[in-house]
């Protein structure tokens, strides 16, 4: 039978994400993007949420058990007050999950236990690469088998704390497929590049990463020498983005929305007007639609079903939708939208990266 | 638990109105459009729905199998039997828009009623006329009046456009719900629903509109000349809710015809699929949007939008089983399937050529079907209308 409702422990999540997000990623998302850097609160206050601790089993030091749907739930709540902090914060799913999804036993045994303290701890993982034609399927980054060892090389981009982290999954072609490697960050031949400039999302430190012949142990092979179910991973990311996109549209539907009620022009509210009443009518009606497929999309993750569909529809439905939205927020603000006193032409730098940035979360 | 997982029972009456619409509509959906035909009502259906499938679908017998998800059913059933083709779907011998009305607002024995009728051997239908040549969306603006006389009510006015008013008027012992003012100074606190009985002298058919597409339904002006009518036939009794009334029925219609007219997107989808599967061409899931073919992208992206508008129908018919608030809800499926419909069905002739717009294939014809979910039940524009002033908190008068 359908159900669109919650868990009462997911309602007790949602709602304890949209008060972090409300007093801590709000007032401090615009600080944040003009200087690109994070507010420690972010991840402080954020950790004390348990979201991942709460997605890993007892027995590698968690307490819980892991549901996409969870995830999003949270994820939409998170990307409503800042999308960049929501990624911030959900970092360390980079590393986990697909270790949770897909490690061996002793990868599960080795790295979960990190991302299980009352400490926030640094995760990343490298997908994306700086040449037209990017496609996930069809990485330029390779892996040779070498003996006890997996030689990489390539070029990543937008490689989130990849500074920071003591590991990062990077993700290179073997044989053709896509897999994921557990890189440690003094591994030879691994360089950390310059911070990435991007459009928006500024306080999320991305990096260029370079994989010069990097050697590394062949038992940090995501899944050892079965693998990973690679399309699993990145329907899941698809998912992950899906739910950003959907956070991103409700805050700047939302600021729209309060704005045109208070704004007056020819003696009355511009929202009394169908012109501005109908857009905002039609940005409600979609981001409803779109958080639908989000919702399908991880449901079907959760059953253990194939999800490559779903996660397509969720990843273009809500990239376009975010766009949509977030322009038509900005539109609405008039010239006040295309200034920075307003947090809408953020929403719209950031809603750009939605569609676009595979890889770069996940659920 | 939030779950997509529709209930078996549901799966299963699904794939039986799946044959009905394969075997017993697709193959004939051409004939009844042809100008030739128009009108003619597909009688071999319609007795077969009445005599046989109803009773299998279970589809308006709530208190029955589904005692839960009445309105869940009614959508999937919809949906699926409009994908064989909707002016099939159109001339269903369902309670419809007029039974909804009734059930929403009747009083015990109007209800009653309305339950007999639909025991009779014969098919019954029932129509309901709001509409007037005049106004469609400013529905408060009818003219046509109800004037108390003794023990009847006496109605005069012209109804237009109203679905089934032939099939439930003359070609059986049917209802149809006339909404008319019974004082024209006051506007919509007068309009009330008043049930007329099949056959009463005091209606008169005198056109069937011949249109776009729906060609097997009967569209037909209807004049109420003196049309005299018991006192107790005021729908929901001398303290009717009036207007509040018909805007409650339509919550629960838009996403029964919304749910109808993503059936008629999803066959142009699946035949689409299939002539391009006929042809080599395959459809990748996973890539990069920027790296698809044109029509690849257009494939994904309409499933996409097809998808994401039938789960706002599922949504709006889960609030209804539960009796939860759903005007906006029901209201946003409806503007989204009519956008959704709209499109997908357009795009069809574009992708198929020339074949799509041939009289020979489907493609033509859904694009005329689909148009209708943006226009009757609330036009996308009143729709949003709807959505707006919920959203804002503003009164009619506050936004226009
Ligand atoms: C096949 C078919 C079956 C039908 N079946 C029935 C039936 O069974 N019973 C019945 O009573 N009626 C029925 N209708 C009538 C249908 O509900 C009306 O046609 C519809 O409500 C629109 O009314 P109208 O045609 O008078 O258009 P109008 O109300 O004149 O609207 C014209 C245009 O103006 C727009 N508009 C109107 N008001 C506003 C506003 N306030 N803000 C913005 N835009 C506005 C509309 O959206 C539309 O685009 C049927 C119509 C058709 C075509």
């Amino acid at each position: 039978m359908y159900s669109f409702e919650p868990t009462e422990e997911q309602k007790i999540i949602i709602s304890a994400a949209r008060k972090l997000a409300l007093k801590e990623f709000r007032d401090r998302m615009r600080d944040a993007d003009e200087t690109g850097r994070h507010h420690p609160s972010w991840v402080e206050a954020g950790w004390e949420l348990g979201l991942l601790p709460a997605s890993i089993p007892e027995r590698y030091g968690g307490f819980g058990d892991h549901s996409a749907m969870t995830w999003v739930l949270a994820a939409e709540e998170l990307a409503w007050g800042d999308m960049t902090a929501a990624l911030v914060l959900t970092a360390p799913n980079l590393v986990a999950l697909p270790i949770l999804y897909c490690g061996t036993e002793e990868q599960k045994t080795e790295f979960l236990p990190v991302y299980c303290t009352d400490r926030y701890a640094h995760g990343s993982a490298a997908l994306m690469e700086p040449h037209f034609g990017f496609n996930p399927y069809e990485l330029k980054t390779t892996a040779h088998r070498n003996n006890g060892s997996y030689v990489l090389t390539g070029l990543k981009c937008n490689v989130p704390f990849a500074a920071e982290s003591e590991w990062l999954l990077v993700y290179a072609s073997l044989d053709g497929q896509s897999q994921a490697f557990l890189v440690s960050k003094d591994s030879p031949g691994l360089s950390i590049g310059e911070r990435e400039p991007n459009m928006g999302i500024n306080a999320l430190p991305l990096y260029s990463v370079e994989l010069k012949e990097c050697s590394i142990p062949a038992t940090q092979r995501l899944g050892g020498d079965a693998g990973c179910d690679f399309a699993l991973l990145h329907n899941s990311s698809r998912v992950a983005l899906s739910a950003l996109a959907v956070g991103v549209a409700r805050a700047a539907y939302e600021y729209a929305l309060e704005y045109a009620k208070q704004r007056k022009a020819f003696g009355e509210a511009i929202a009394q007007r169908q012109s501005i009443a109908f857009t905002l009518a039609e940005m409600a009606i979609e981001i409803d639609a779109a958080r639908m497929l989000v919702w399908e999309a991880a449901w079907r993750l959760d059953q253990g079903r194939d999800a490559t569909k779903e996660a397509q529809y969720a990843m273009n439905f809500t990239g376009d939708m975010a766009l949509m939205v977030a322009d038509r927020a900005v539109q609405i603000l008039g010239g006040y939208g295309y200034v920075r006193d307003h947090p809408v032409e953020l929403w719209l730098r950031n809603a750009r990266g939605c569609g676009v940035l595979e890889g770069i979360a996940i659920v | 638990m939030i779950s997509f997982e529709n209930s078996r029972a549901i799966r299963q009456r699904q794939d039986y109105a799946e044959t009905i619409a394969r075997e017993r509509i697709r193959p004939q959906a051409r004939y009844y459009d042809e100008y030739d035909h128009e009108h003619e009502l597909p009688w071999d259906f319609v007795n077969f729905m009445w005599q046989v499938a109803r009773k299998d679908l279970e589809s308006l017998h709530p208190g029955k199998s589904f005692p839960d998800e009445p309105f869940m059913l009614l959508i999937h059933v919809n949906e699926m039997i409009a994908w064989g083709d909707i002016g099939f779907y159109m001339c269903l011998p369902w309670p419809a828009l007029g039974g909804s009305a009734i059930k929403a607002t009747g009083t015990e024995e109007q209800k009653e009623h309305l339950k007999e009728k639909f025991q009779a051997d014969s098919p019954t239908w029932t129509s309901m006329a709001l509409t007037e040549s005049h106004c469609g969306s400013d529905s408060s603006a009818i003219r046509t009046t109800a004037v108390r006389d003794g023990d009847s009510w006496v109605l005069n006015g012209e109804k237009l456009f109203v679905t089934t008013a032939k099939t439930s008027m003359l070609d059986s012992d049917g209802l149809m719900v006339v909404w008319a003012t019974t004082d024209p100074s006051k506007r919509a606190s007068a309009i009330k629903p008043f049930l007329v009985d099949a056959k009463n002298p005091g209606v008169k058919i005198t056109k069937l509109e011949k249109k776009l597409g729906l060609r097997a339904s009967d569209t037909a002006v209807v004049i109420l000349e003196d049309c005299r009518i018991p006192l107790k036939n005021i729908l929901g009794g001398m303290e009717s809710t009036g207007f509040k009334g018909a805007m409650a029925t339509f919550d629960a219609a838009r996403p029964s015809v919304a749910a109808a007219g993503l059936g008629v997107a999803r066959a142009t989808l699946d035949l689409l699929k299939e002539h391009l599967d006929l042809n080599g061409i395959r459809i990748r899931y996973g890539v990069p949007r920027n790296l698809l073919t044109s029509i690849e992208r257009d494939i994904i992206d309409m499933e996409a939008q097809l998808r994401a508008a039938w789960l706002l129908v599922v949504r709006a018919a889960w609030l209804i089983d539960r009796h939860r608030p759903n005007t906006i809800e029901s209201s946003m499926c409806k503007v989204k399937a009519g956008e959704v419909v709209t499109k997908i069905t357009q795009k069809g002739v574009e992708l198929m050529g020339p074949l799509g717009y041939s009289r020979r294939l489907l493609f033509e014809k859904w694009m005329r079907d689909g148009k209708i979910i943006d226009v009757f039940e609330g036009t996308g524009q009143i729709n949003r209308l709807v959505i707006a002033r919920r959203i804002l908190g503003y009164s009619s008068r506050e936004l226009k």
